[in-house]
């Protein structure tokens, strides 16, 4: 036999740009020898749908809802970051009931987005019974979302210059009622995701992400913190009422002593901020119980409020703490009604790139829950194809994620 | 200079003007109140010339060396295309991180910048996104195709661009479906069917 025939021993397999491990459509292309990564290559922008070019043809007001549109788990974030863009350019001054309202909305949304995330990671190692208790748990957290809002996934609680409803004290007591389940049920949850083993076996010295290279990377949310990189803008350059609550990073040393970077310090970083929120929540519903009614937002009336929109001139930058990580809005007025420039970055964004040194060197089987670990928007079913010899063979999701539950089976056997 | 002397922000202002005198011009700093006991805010804002913008980018990474790569944004005006780099250094502390921003005009008969892939290998997505969106064209940079536009796409149109090169005739609602042309496919010949 020729030499050539046996020295290529690798092929590609792409996967996506639809999988059900991947809630924005994106595409992979990996380079396997049998079962193990070599090398992974990533391509972007299969929904691309225009929200900037579409932004700068509306006022500031309609371009919120619009970026409430951009993502529908963090429905708040791209809004509020957005808002914050244009109060710093025309010089809004927010209320200080309405910066505690804020904080309550961006951590109801952080528990609602970890607790659907912990979920589908369950649901990728194939284990299904946790998937379910996980989201009955997050039902509660929605359904307070829901009366706190009045909707459960497209908020519409924004406003430039504060928020559009207000927590009354007779809504205090549904809060407390909440938040006290979430604590019960969060003892649970972290016993079934840290200690299980299943879980461990699955996640621990899987996907490992340096602090290196989460670095070099621009990692950011709790796929930086991980690996041990302190960076969440709540607490780097606080926004709304942050600087007044009490809470620190959260990096998986606070629980285990070391920092190894992956998918179970993934989990243990989420998890730990679900607790977190719950706590910064009850901070704030004192002090918003405590604290005379007021104003929440600077400018009730949209007309007026347009008008002075109108008139702003200047370029600023909106960063939160988005669950994912740091969602940052730059928007420049030139005195307009319609803003002339305005970039929306995600915090998918970043962590896309620092998938391909967390899957390299994992097999095939690990490709669902180390792509799911980094908690990317999610998709529906495809297909993937294998290509090897020059004949393909097509893997539907459902084939893959049957891999990925039959390692689980074989790791407990 | 390490983490732990940490520059203020009129001193990191200083210091770029002074390593790269009349290159770094319309320095700002901004300090927003945020919050019920008006904390500080540092945004810093500086125009780069695009003949020191990697060097700048180094000079940054000498002021923090875990300098962190936002994002890149940018627009056209008049004859000039604005890139503006977003970083972010000094974090992990509380309050105490500070966003600075490079804005480096590029003129549109010869819209060339460096790229920084090769000391922020972070970069990459969004030097892309800015030359498919804006039509300015990155040296050097390590993956050298389309991100988030389709390939299908014209190849002179550009989406964010405000002048005669932009995309808006791609545009469409579904209510105008049927009114936009078809795709042009090379007509096949008969005797190959």
């Amino acid at each position: 036999m020729p030499a050539e025939a046996t020295e290529k021993s690798t092929y590609k397999i792409p996967i996506g740009p639809i999988h059900p491990a991947l809630k924005e459509p994106v595409m992979f292309e990996f380079e396997v020898d049998g079962e193990r990564i070599v090398d992974a290559d990533v391509y972007l922008g299969h929904v691309h749908r225009t929200i900037e070019w579409t932004g700068m043809r509306r006022n500031p007001v309609q371009v919120l809802y619009l970026a409430e549109r951009i993502c529908g788990i963090c429905s708040y974030c791209h809004p509020m970051s957005f808002a914050l863009a244009v109060e710093r350019i025309a010089g809004i001054e927010v209320p200080e009931r309405a910066e505690y309202l804020r904080v309550v909305q961006a951590e109801l949304e952080r528990i609602c987005s970890h607790t659907l995330w912990a979920g589908v990671a369950a649901h990728e190692i194939g284990f299904d019974s946790v998937l379910f208790l996980t989201w009955q748990v997050r039902e509660k957290a929605l359904d307070l979302t829901e009366y706190l809002t009045g909707n459960r996934v497209t908020k519409a609680i924004t406003q430039i210059g504060g928020v559009r409803r207000d927590i009354t004290k007779d809504m205090v007591p549904k809060i407390e009622e909440t938040m006290g389940f979430l604590k019960d049920n969060f003892g649970k949850l972290k016993k079934i995701f840290l200690d299980d083993k299943t879980f461990k076996m699955r996640s621990q010295n899987v996907g490992v992400l340096t602090k290196e290279d989460a670095l070099k990377l621009c990692a950011v949310g709790p796929t930086g913190r991980a690996s041990g990189v302190k960076k969440d803008v709540r607490i780097d350059q606080p926004y709304f009422a942050f600087s007044e609550l009490d809470f620190d990073y959260v990096t998986p040393d606070v629980l285990t002593g070391e920092v190894n970077g992956d998918v179970y310090d993934r989990i243990i970083v989420r998890l730990l901020e679900v607790k977190q929120s719950i706590d910064l929540i009850e901070q704030c519903v004192d002090i918003l119980s405590g604290m005379p009614e007021g104003d929440i937002v600077a400018e009730p009336k949209i007309a007026k409020l347009l008008n002075q929109l109108k008139k702003a001139e200047g370029d600023g930058i909106g960063r939160m703490e988005a669950p994912r990580g740091e969602v940052i809005h730059y928007v420049k007025m030139d005195g307009h009604e319609h803003p002339y420039s305005w970039k929306v970055r995600a915090p998918t964004y970043n962590n896309i790139l620092p998938w391909i040194p967390m899957l390299k060197g994992e097999q095939i089987a690990d490709i669902p829950i180390v792509a799911a670990s980094t908690d990317p928007c999610m998709s529906c079913t495809n297909r993937v194809g294998i290509v090897q010899d020059g004949n393909r063979k097509m893997y539907s999701g459902e084939d893959l994620h049957e891999l990925s539950v039959q390692k689980t089976r074989r790791l407990m056997q | 200079m390490s983490r732990e002397q940490k520059l203020s922000p009129e001193e990191i202002v200083d210091s770029f003007t002074k390593e790269f005198s009349g290159k770094i011009t319309d320095t700002k700093v901004e300090r927003h109140k945020i919050g019920p006991s008006k904390l500080e805010m540092i945004h810093i804002w500086m125009t780069v010339d695009r003949s020191v913008y990697k060097d700048a980018v180094k000079h940054l990474m000498t002021i923090d060396e875990e300098t962190h790569f936002a994002v890149g944004s940018g627009y056209d005006i008049e004859d000039r295309i604005e890139i503006i780099n977003h970083f972010s250094i000094y974090f992990g502390k509380k309050g105490e991180e500070i966003s600075i921003n490079f804005k480096i005009p590029l003129p549109k008969s010869d819209p060339v910048m460096d790229s920084i892939c090769d000391l922020i290998p972070g970069a990459l997505i969004s030097e892309q996104e800015k030359q498919e969106m804006l039509g300015i064209k990155v040296k050097n940079i390590p993956k050298d195709m389309r991100v988030f536009i389709s390939d299908d796409f014209p190849e002179d149109m550009y989406p964010w661009r405000k002048d005669e090169m932009n995309a808006d005739k791609m545009g469409r609602n579904l209510h105008e479906h049927d009114k936009i042309p078809a795709a042009k496919v090379p007509e096949k010949k008969e005797d190959e069917e």
